[in-house]
């Protein structure tokens, strides 16, 4: 059975040559970057070479990379970083729509007392600024917001929001762990503080993020230990992943490009042709302000996670905000924020694709998928219904 | 992933009894598109009063088609006195098992059989008479109580895999607390618990029991005779040991830890335990 991967936005295939450039680094070039002889010293180098090409990715100084260990890490190490600094003020900034390595953060902050306020969005997935606006105070701490949402590819105005953070002189991270790689980041030409970004998401292995901090910005290191980093993340540096991450964030720029070309054209026609071959389909949050390879489909009347599995018998990976696939009862909370009807939000399916997608994959999903539906619309006792409401039989 | 069984997916990429029988003699239909799952059940009885057709349309998960799917198959050519007497577990059972997460997919295919059947005789299940416990899931007092006592349930946590009540937003916690206190105490009025010494172990009781075991009364004697022995690992009932010292080239060891080691954990463990030497 082939394997159709359509779930990039989840975790992304180790490209070939990120995997080449760092299998030297586990047996042969194994010194540690801080040692003293020339065995560590050669790893320090390749190292420094690997910040530089992160760096040039996000249009950033070298200075202003922090490896970590994934996303998550990054997130955490950002607010409770930032919190450490600003030990006066109680009170963070957030939305309703990230991920939970900002979201439960911030749960957790609220339990201990912090103030939380979170933006909500309307039907479209677009956050309110003019609540932010209001929200800004004198013990604000940090503001976070989420570069692209996961489960949509909603794209957020987050220079916008940059201009207002700041004004204020308030601290601004944003978790880019799905922007980075699809869309152009500059931080010389922006207003973010901090960035989140994770190297599996990006065709680097699990187990490497980074954390840019602005030169400037207060900052408490999170990991606690040695001189690594700066002093602003503790452990002796994963060195081959590092590694991996430089080679994996040249190829990102590299193929950016195409990720908003072929790419995005790919998606687009997945989108069109799934629209236009099933009734009752609707896309969730604003086509428009999106990332190039992310869609959000939602089917009216079934549930995901059979659609999943159905896929699955047939070699399609894909993803879903049902309720049933995460194992909690409700669907996706970033659904349930944009206010998608239940009709819509229990039949959710993520397709996110990758560079590595064909267009003949494409058409192996636009051919099975209506069977699938259409399968599990005669089962449901809802669809039946609706065409009857229809005046159909 | 869920860990499904085969005969779920089976009945998942399978379903048996799909449809909707035009003028039923017995209808019924529980869940609803705000809750994730709904089925609806109808019946056709024979001259004999049995359940000559039975059909199900249901809007869920795998475990929730492959549950109602289960269902129609058991309660076929069952009177609706036997079909009655199915429960949940015997769903589950069928399907030889669920994730206990997913559970509440065979609660929900025992309960559109009840309201089916109810229908049939013309009895309204109306759950305004019941208190509803979990408003995000609307279930009443009732159904966790039934659910608590068919299926042994302990802890909130597993309420909300069997009924979902508690699973948004939480506020009904400990209410749901309370009803599994009073109808556990009602239980073990009615059922007094087996003594303690037959009680089950948990694997870290045994574990913890094992160990005391072996210090007090098995390693005090074989170091008398300059002899040890390690614990190395416990598989089920499989007790796995290394001997030290002297026993280790010891001729009798194989007696020793069989007829010393194993009687010894028998009598103060549990009869099914095995000791097994393992070599360096």
């Amino acid at each position: 059975m082939k394997t159709v991967y359509v779930d990039n936005n989840a975790t992304t295939k180790v490209a070939p040559e990120v995997l080449e450039a760092m299998l030297p680094y586990f047996s042969e070039y194994y010194g540690n970057p801080s040692s003293m002889h020339f065995f560590g010293g050669q790893v320090q180098k390749r190292v420094d070479e690997a910040r530089e090409k992160v760096a040039d990715f996000l249009g950033a100084d070298p200075s202003e990379i922090v490896f970590t260990s994934c996303g998550t890490e990054s997130d955490n190490a950002s607010i409770l970083g930032t919190l450490d600094s600003y030990p006066e003020k109680r009170h963070l900034i957030t939305t309703r729509v990230e991920h939970p390595a900002i979201g439960n953060v911030c749960t957790y902050l609220g339990r201990k007392g912090y103030r939380i306020t979170e933006l909500s969005v309307d039907r479209e997935g677009r956050l309110d600024l003019d609540k932010l606006r209001e929200s800004i105070i004198e013990e604000t701490a940090l503001v976070t917001v989420m570069y692209a949402n996961n489960e949509t590819g909603m794209i957020f105005p987050i220079e916008e929001i940059g201009e207002i953070v700041k004004a204020k002189g308030i601290p601004f991270h944003t978790d880019a762990v799905q922007a980075a790689g699809k869309i152009p980041l500059n931080m010389k030409k922006s207003k973010i503080d901090m960035l989140s970004i994770s190297g599996h998401k990006l065709h680097a292995p699990k187990g490497i993020g980074v954390l840019y901090i602005r030169k400037g910005t207060r900052f408490s290191p999170y990991m606690i230990g040695g001189h690594q980093e700066k002093g602003r993340r503790g452990g002796t540096e994963n060195v081959p992943y590092i590694i991996g991450l430089g080679k994996a964030c040249e190829l990102a720029k590299k193929h950016l490009g195409e990720e908003n070309t072929r790419v995005k054209a790919l998606r687009d026609y997945l989108e069109v042709k799934l629209l236009e071959k099933i009734p009752n389909t609707l896309v969730n949050g604003d086509r428009v302000n999106r990332l190039p390879n992310t869609v959000s489909v939602s089917f009216e009347y079934v549930e995901g996670e059979s659609i999943l599995l159905l896929l699955s018998d047939l070699g399609i990976c894909a993803s879903s905000g049902s309720a049933c696939t995460s194992g909690s009862l409700e669907p996706s909370h970033v659904l349930r924020a944009m206010g998608v009807p239940f009709t819509a939000a229990h039949g959710s399916i993520r397709f996110s694709l990758s560079v590595y997608n064909t267009k003949e994959e494409m058409d192996y999903i636009i051919e099975h998928l209506p069977p699938i539906i259409q399968k599990l619309r005669d089962i449901s006792p809802f669809w039946k219904d609706y065409l009857k409401s229809q005046g159909k039989r | 992933m869920w860990d499904y069984t085969e005969k779920v997916k089976d009945h998942f990429l399978n379903p048996r009894n799909v449809g909707e029988i035009e003028s039923p003699d017995g209808a019924g239909e529980v869940g609803s598109l705000a809750c994730g799952d709904a089925l609806r059940l109808t019946f056709k009885l024979d001259e004999n009063k049995r359940l000559k057709d039975v059909k199900f349309k249901t809007f869920g998960c795998a475990s929730a088609i492959a549950s109602s799917s289960a269902l129609t198959e058991i309660i076929k050519g069952k009177t609706l006195e036997e079909a009655e007497k199915v429960t949940n577990q015997d769903i589950a059972n069928y399907l030889g098992g669920l994730p206990e997460e997913k559970m509440h997919c065979s609660v929900m295919g025992r309960e559109a059989l009840e309201a089916a059947i109810a229908n049939y005789r013309g009895q309204k299940v109306v759950k305004e008479d019941f208190e509803i416990i979990c408003k995000c899931f609307g279930v009443t007092d009732r159904e966790i109580i039934k659910a608590v006592r068919e299926n042994d349930l302990k802890t909130v946590e597993q309420v909300t895999y069997y009924t979902k009540a508690g699973g948004g937003c939480g506020q009904c916690h400990p209410k749901i607390e309370a009803i599994i206190e009073k109808v556990r105490k009602e239980m073990e009025k009615e059922a007094p618990p087996p003594k303690p010494e037959k009680r089950k172990l948990t694997n870290i009781q045994k574990i913890k029991l094992i160990e005391e075991t072996l210090g007090r009364e098995i390693i005090p004697a074989l170091k008398a005779d300059g002899g040890d022995l390690d614990l190395i690992d416990i598989e089920g009932n499989k007790v796995l040991v290394a001997l030290r010292g002297k026993c280790s080239f010891c001729p009798s060891s194989e007696f020793t830890l069989k007829q010393y080691v194993e009687t010894k954990l028998r009598e103060f463990v549990s009869d099914d335990i095995e000791v097994e030497e393992v070599r360096p």
